[in-house]
């Protein structure tokens, strides 16, 4: 199949496999039509039993009119005041330690950034305790700041490893020439390389923001309450809430994944730059 | 340009240099280094010595802790939960692996030049960027025994229905199975990458020397894609590990504890209604940490024989 461009193969098979590209589609996404489609039925079809047929009325506004109703509004500004401060923070720290680790040579700089590579390679799991313990002793047990600091903290790992490679790539003769034309270290760094860094910090930007977003893990174990928890855990009491109300279910859990989604499509070449930069030199 | 007209003299004028200005190649660095270091030693490096230390305490999280040794790794050993989740971790290691070839696969299908094949490739990727949370939710309706799609799916054979979550024998594979849906996607985007980068000479000489299908695959196309399978395989393997939301929000752990994993199972010691046994969850994380160690140890190994590379 793949090394052979479809045009080459004869007329019958460019038929067949353009058919069967929306066919494989619907299948892959069934589970997410089956979501789409629930969140517009009314309830009396779950208790009568029409779980995929047609919808028997069209209550999609008054789902999702119940959805904004509830606490998911107060979740979803949660989720962007946790998920915009730490994308801001990862890209200043990162900036500057990918300019650090991708321009400079020096003895130690293989082992800093080996240490971020195998810290954010590390399970949660093993940060749990002692970040929790932390964050309490700071008295930001439960608020969007604990649940930043961390996210920011731990994000740098990856960011650094991210930035690093693509400064790497840059042609290093630019900074020579400007060391030659005796320009400050602080200077390049603004005045060469940040404008170079870009369109790598747009992609990074999309990628954090994806992965904060949908965090469970921490806001589980940082945050407890509706004044700080973030729409992933904030769902699942929304669930608790409606138990059994599939529509509504599936309304929030739509609202809950539509920022990342959108952000998706809006910045799609970032994106898939973002999570492709590394796995090709 | 204004600057050719000064006088050379005029450059060789610095004579007293500040020691910043002397040694900037050297400081610098390190100026920008600090804040990411300080930032990382406090929220990683040091939290996984002190989750060692934890380890070996008798602590609720707010009393006197007091220290009791390796009693928690005796514990361990004869936990019957403990070797439950850790079998588990270890089916997860395995079939999660799947979505490798599975991501391959389906990046072959869609690597084609045809009308929209671009919006297929997003919406290929889509179940990626869904927060795992929901995933669980879908798949969890997906499994239902009264009005699953599995289940009507089966029935179409002749088969079920089956309670895939509420069936010891079958719940672990049932999650995993939710969690290769996005892995498949994100490894799926790996490899589309990947085969923009592969050599069309090499592909044009080996179909002269009458490689084809799955020869030319295996032998000229795949050792092309090692960069791409390598990270696909980093990723793959640290989101087997890290697997706790889909169980939470699948099974919570259920039934009976057969699909808790260890991540999992941590959590669960260490803070839920089971009581707060921070050390004793410590040292589940411990054993964790260390098979991942053994993971972060080759990745690492690979990433420096590559450096030296270049």
């Amino acid at each position: 199949m793949f090394p052979t461009p479809i045009e080459k193969s004869t007329p019958g098979v460019q038929i067949a496999y353009k058919a069967m590209l929306p066919v494989a589609l619907l299948v892959w996404l069934a589970p997410l039509l089956a979501v789409a489609l629930f969140s517009i039925k009314p309830d009396a079809d779950f208790t009568t039993g029409n779980y995929w047929g047609w919808p028997t009325s069209f209550e999609g506004f008054a789902n999702y009119g119940l959805v904004f109703g509830s606490d998911m509004p107060r979740y979803m500004l949660n989720s962007l005041l946790i998920t915009i401060p730490t994308v801001i923070g990862c890209i200043i720290l990162s900036s500057m330690t990918g300019f650090a680790l991708g321009i400079y040579k020096f003895k130690a700089n293989i082992w800093v950034f080996f240490m971020f590579v195998a810290g954010n390679f590390v399970p949660f799991q093993i940060l749990m305790v002692p970040v929790r313990d932390l964050t309490l002793d700071m008295g930001l047990y439960n608020t969007i700041p604990g649940l930043v600091l961390f996210h920011i903290a731990f994000q740098t790992g990856f960011c650094t490893l991210f930035m690093r490679n693509f400064i790497r790539a840059l042609p290093f003769e630019l900074v020579e020439a400007a060391r030659v034309e005796g320009i400050s270290e602080f200077r390049i760094f603004w005045f060469v390389i940040m404008p170079l860094m870009k369109p790598a910090l747009a992609a990074m930007a999309v990628l954090i923001f994806t992965f904060i977003w949908n965090d469970y893990f921490w806001a589980v174990v940082l945050t407890q309450g509706v004044e700080s928890q973030p729409v992933t855990a904030g769902i699942t009491s929304f669930n608790a809430q409606f138990r059994a109300a599939y529509h509504l279910m599936s309304a929030g859990s739509i609202v809950a994944a539509l920022p990342p989604v959108a952000m998706f499509f809006l910045m799609q070449k970032h994106f898939i730059a973002g999570l492709t930069l590394g796995a090709v030199k | 340009m204004a600057n050719v007209a000064v006088p050379q003299s005029e450059y060789q004028a610095p004579k007293e240099r500040g020691w910043y200005k002397r040694n900037e190649i050297a400081v610098t660095p390190w100026l920008f280094l600090i804040p990411g270091i300080l930032f990382f030693m406090v929220y990683v490096i040091i939290p996984i010595f002190q989750s060692f230390y934890y380890s070996t305490l008798s602590w609720d999280g707010l009393g006197e802790a007091q220290n009791v040794g390796l009693a928690n790794y005796a514990e361990l050993w004869d936990d019957g939960a403990f070797y439950t989740s850790l079998k588990n971790n270890f089916i997860w290691l395995a079939l999660y692996l799947l979505a490798i070839p599975a991501g391959l696969f389906i990046a072959l299908l869609l690597n084609q030049t045809v009308w929209g094949i671009r919006l297929y490739k997003s919406l290929f990727f889509f179940p990626f960027v869904i927060s795992q949370v929901v995933v669980g939710l879908v798949f969890g309706w997906f499994y239902d025994p009264t009005f699953g799609l599995f289940n009507i799916a089966l029935g179409w054979f002749g088969l079920g229905p089956i309670n895939v979550l509420g069936d010891e024998a079958y719940v672990t594979y049932g999650i995993i199975a939710a969690g290769l849906w996005p892995q498949t996607a994100y490894c799926m985007i790996l490899y589309l990458t990947g085969l923009n980068a592969v050599d069309p000479e090499q592909i044009e000489a080996a179909r002269l020397d009458g490689a084809k299908r799955l020869k030319m695959l295996w032998y000229v196309v795949v050792p092309q894609l090692k960069p791409a399978t390598f990270i696909a395989f980093v990723v793959t393997i640290i989101g087997a590990l890290r697997s706790f939301d889909l169980i939470s929000i699948m099974t919570n752990g259920g039934p009976f504890g057969s699909s808790r994993v260890l991540s999992f199972y941590m959590f669960e010691v260490a803070l839920s209604e089971y009581g707060f046994r921070m050390g004793y969850g410590a040292a589940v994380a411990v054993v964790l940490f260390l098979i991942m160690l053994v993971f972060i140890t080759y990745f690492l190994y690979s990433m420096y024989n590559e450096e030296k590379g270049r």
